[in-house]
């Protein structure tokens, strides 16, 4: 039923320059749950550049299952399920600031089956938008309490060994912490999606 | 999506294709904020899995009534040429993207953006914000009222001026759909100069960000109307000969 040669072209991408924040910043962009959710964690990081400059003008976006592992999405095949969670949105969305910092209020998702039955640990997809990238970056937030099912993970185990740790963030007394080096000395691994 | 494919685990997933020659490299030196900030190691490959192919669907919750007119969000009206700018949202397979948010923002009519950090000597307007949201419709369409922005310089090299443009961005209905981007106007001679637009190498796919001037919609003694139809990411239509050796992953 393709018809290869009527498809569409598609649109190329183009950077978000350097005045994203007044078109995406949204005051409530960093509360993937409510604030006051029970179980809530802050996910915070920096992101910076191939010297080391922190990055102040990006834009952090993070998407995730709920903590049982399910999507409110019909393409998802085990059915769209609303989270038990009130207000439970799965993205998230932060400017970075002066500090090349970004802050996130989640929850930890549930693992996730996969086509060929493994099992995804639990992660958040994170996409990284800045003046200089052309396209988004993407890249994953790992748990560092899930040892075992990181282990199993298939995502994890497709990237070079030496390069695994840039994908799992640091515990913090409030959640965790990831520094997304752009380019350079320990770079943060990013995907081709 | 329709097209999906059978599984060791009979999960069946929706499958999109993976862009190949469209978005520019991004490491892409002259355009010059590319150079530290481009990853220098290759991309590992992700699989199209859960997390990808859903998404956000933010919808009709987010949008307030003025939100696709800038030139209605002040007390007085902008200065500058008075404009639609209107289209489709559809995939590369052409099925329409219904009930999508669409966020833009733009200089306003002298190039200037209402932002801090920019602080070239254009005027700004008082009644002039340059932010739109919309959501397409059941036919995946949109509209916005504005004005036409300006260009403006930049520091990227001696005398180097952006082109007319206002900034997409665009959720589709998974991740591997996300897409921001930027639209420009026919018959911009600063086309041809700009660092941003030319590292979209391929000349049709370059094409594609330049809308197109519609006499059609033009609105008599009101507003000159521009099309700009937005294509994401439809299924992979590479046939799978065998899922054996099927080695994306």
């Amino acid at each position: 039923m393709t018809t290869t040669s009527e498809r569409l072209g598609l649109t190329p991408s183009q950077t978000v320059g350097p005045y994203l924040s007044i078109g995406l910043t949204w005051e409530d962009g960093p509360y993937v749950v409510p604030e006051d959710t029970p179980g809530s964690i802050l996910v915070t990081g920096r992101v910076y550049d191939g010297q080391g400059q922190l990055v102040t003008d990006g834009l952090v976006e993070t998407w995730q299952a709920d903590p049982d592992g399910r999507f409110a999405h019909a393409d998802d095949p085990r059915g769209a399920v609303e989270s038990q969670l009130p207000g439970f949105r799965g993205f998230g969305r932060c400017n970075t600031d002066a500090d090349g910092s970004f802050r996130i209020v989640t929850v930890k998702p549930g693992p996730l089956p996969t086509p060929d039955g493994d099992t995804e640990a639990p992660h958040l997809n994170v996409s990284v938008f800045a003046r200089g990238l052309l396209d988004r970056v993407v890249t994953r937030l790992y748990f560092p309490d899930e040892a075992e099912a990181n282990a199993a993970d298939p995502v994890l185990n497709a990237v070079d060994p030496d390069r695994r740790a840039t994908l799992i963030a640091e515990a913090t007394p409030d959640g965790y912490h990831l520094e997304i080096r752009l380019q350079g000395e320990n770079e943060t691994v990013f995907f081709d999606v | 999506m329709t097209e999906s494919v059978r599984t060791p685990s009979g999960l069946l997933l929706p499958r999109y294709e993976r862009p190949l020659g469209v978005h520019p490299e991004l490491l892409s030196p002259e355009y010059r904020s590319t150079v530290l900030r481009a990853p220098s190691k290759p991309l590992v490959l992700l699989p199209h899995n859960l997390t990808e192919i859903t998404g956000p669907l933010l919808g009709s919750d987010r949008i307030s009534e003025t939100d696709n007119d800038l030139t209605r969000q002040h007390d007085g009206e902008p200065v500058g040429q008075r404009i639609i700018v209107h289209g489709r949202v559809l995939d590369s397979d052409g099925r329409p993207v219904p009930d999508t948010l669409l966020e833009i923002w733009q200089a306003n009519a002298s190039g200037r953006y209402k932002h801090v950090v920019d602080d070239w000597p254009g005027p700004l307007d008082p009644n002039f914000t340059g932010v739109g949201r919309t959501v397409t419709d059941s036919l995946g369409r949109y509209r916005f009222t504005t004005v036409r922005p300006g260009a403006y310089p930049w520091k990227n090299h001696h005398n180097a001026w952006r082109p007319a443009h206002i900034h997409f961005s665009l959720f589709g209905r998974a991740f591997t759909q996300r897409l921001v981007t930027q639209m420009y106007f026919p018959d911009d001679p600063l086309h041809q100069y700009d660092p941003m637009l030319i590292t979209v190498r391929d000349e049709k796919a370059r094409n594609r960000l330049i809308s197109r001037f519609d006499m059609e919609t033009t609105e008599p003694e009101w507003a000159l109307a521009y099309e700009f139809d937005i294509v994401l990411r439809g299924s992979d239509a590479t046939p799978m000969e065998d899922p054996h050796d099927d080695d994306d992953e």
